[in-house]
């Protein structure tokens, strides 16, 4: 679990931060931060279901279950076989 | 069910949550021409008040042109109100045809199809040039019409850092493998008013075979040195695949828009757009008065480059009062306050002082980047721009923003 929050992380940071953004925690808000909007999201999905062989159904990929990365690695643990 | 208590309350309740929000939106009421200087009532109800207004898309100042006003009297005299019908059954007139030749010369494009708004033709191209085989590209900053129109494609859709195209181009190497490949931007960006770097772009697209589309809408008519667009001053014209833009801000700001670049994405717009389909077109009143707009602009460059000179004088002038600017050399100027507060209660004092501009705060710009947004026009004078920097430099002060930097302002008011 730990080992891929790390790894949500550094996807999320490469992804969304800019140079001159704060660092972001385990905890920041992404969706309702303002740091990714909820029309980028789509990235960060497919990089989960490629990265972890997954398929995460559109119901469950709302802003809610994406809006920090310790809340995305509990969504993901539900599909990992 | 009928609208019953139940069903109001629920309405009620998302309403109030909107107003709780602070993001209620409530109208002003303009009971004069648009122009610099108009007469504005508000709030509803109140006494007229006479206001320079800072904050339109009329660039050139052709809103209320004496010409273009006339044109439109002769078009509607001469081709009547309305069409009562989509364009391919029996609502395309010559004028119709008439306006797409000069856009697509004003453009320097293959082709143009008029739509009753850009907003429109945005909502419908992507649709009707793309399957599920294809991806679309787009900035991070792109305006919503662009974005509901890729919501409505089946295409895959990926978005990259706002004008970054180290990172545009690690996109289009993880798509390499899709028939199609759209990159999508806006040409300047509404809230920022930077410019998107189109030349990069198009080398970028040019060398993983993608195509360029562009929303040229607070561009067409004055950026550039002839006013074409973005594509003019980035030195790609000729090379976007498709621009959309709007007629509705600097081209005569009444309404309607086109998609407009190479003949067979206009031709499957024309077959396959469910805006253009199913929705009569513009009205022949205003194709008329655009077709002057293009006339006026394409015999000179006075207006745009007046509205240059106004630009540089009002950012140059802002700049000395200490203000926090949004770089660039756009007609649209950030006036930067950080916190979404601020923002509304300096634009109420500015209203005050007779000077109509408006705060925009998150979501319409990213958290923490409240700011006024003003607009220049080409019929603003001298004594308009130093009048509007008279009474920012006043509400400046009482707020103790000049010469603060960025931080200093989110010291001290938040973010």
């Amino acid at each position: 679990m730990d080992e891929m929050k790390d790894v949500i992380l550094e996807y999320v940071t490469e992804e969304y931060l800019e140079e001159d953004d704060d660092e972001i925690s385990f905890d920041t808000p992404l969706i309702s931060g303002g740091i990714v909007d909820s029309f980028s999201m789509v990235s960060l999905k497919r990089f989960l279901e490629n990265k972890y062989s997954i398929s995460i159904p559109d119901d469950k990929a709302t802003p809610e279950a994406f809006d920090s990365v310790n809340k995305i690695a509990v969504l993901v643990q539900e599909f990992v076989k | 069910m009928s609208f019953n208590d139940t069903v109001r309350g629920v309405y009620q309740e998302q309403l109030k949550s909107i107003k709780d929000a602070g993001i209620f939106k409530q109208e002003r009421f303009i009971h004069s021409s648009q122009a610099a200087d108009i007469e504005v009532e508000f709030p509803t109800g109140s006494s007229l008040k006479k206001v320079i207004n800072m904050c339109a898309n009329n660039y050139l100042g052709l809103s209320s042109h004496p010409e273009v006003v006339k044109a439109a009297h002769e078009g509607l005299d001469a081709r009547g109100y309305g069409m009562s019908s989509v364009r391919f059954i029996c609502g395309t007139q010559d004028i119709h045809r008439d306006l797409e030749n000069q856009v697509t010369e004003f453009l320097g494009t293959e082709d143009t199809v008029l739509f009753p708004s850009c907003m429109d033709a945005n909502a419908g191209v992507f649709e009707a040039i793309l399957t599920k085989d294809d991806v679309m590209i787009s900035d991070r900053l792109v305006h919503a019409s662009i974005i509901d129109g890729i919501r409505l494609c089946a295409a895959e859709h990926d978005t990259f850092k706002h004008s970054n195209m180290k990172h545009l181009e690690k996109k289009l190497q993880l798509h390499a493998d899709k028939r199609l490949k759209v990159v999508i931007t806006d040409g300047v960006f509404s809230m920022d008013g930077d410019t998107a770097k189109l030349d990069e772009m198009v080398t970028l697209c040019e060398k993983h075979d993608a195509m360029v589309f562009v929303d040229d809408s607070h561009s067409s008519g004055f950026i550039g040195k002839t006013g074409r667009g973005t594509h003019e001053k980035c030195g790609v014209f000729g090379k976007i695949d498709i621009i959309t833009t709007t007629f509705g801000k600097a081209l005569g700001g009444a309404s309607g828009g086109c998609v407009s670049g190479r003949r067979e994405l206009v031709e499957m717009c024309r077959q396959k757009a469910r805006p253009y389909l199913f929705s009569n077109t513009m009205a022949p009143v205003v194709v008329s008065g655009v077709i002057k707009v293009l006339e006026i602009l394409s015999g000179s460059t006075e207006r745009r480059d007046k509205l240059e000179e106004n630009t540089a004088y009002w950012r140059k002038g802002l700049t000395e009062a200490g203000f926090v600017l949004k770089e660039g050399d756009t007609p649209i100027v950030p006036v930067m306050l950080f916190n979404a507060k601020l923002s509304q209660d300096i634009s109420k004092d500015l209203y005050d002082e007779g000077i109509y501009a408006i705060g925009f705060f998150f979501p319409v710009v990213p958290q923490g980047q409240a700011r006024i947004r003003t607009q220049i026009s080409a019929s603003h004078e001298k004594h308009h721009l130093d009048k509007a920097l008279e009474a920012f430099i006043k509400v400046g002060k009482k707020y103790d923003i000049l010469g603060k930097t960025k931080q200093e302002i989110i010291e001290k008011f938040g973010a």
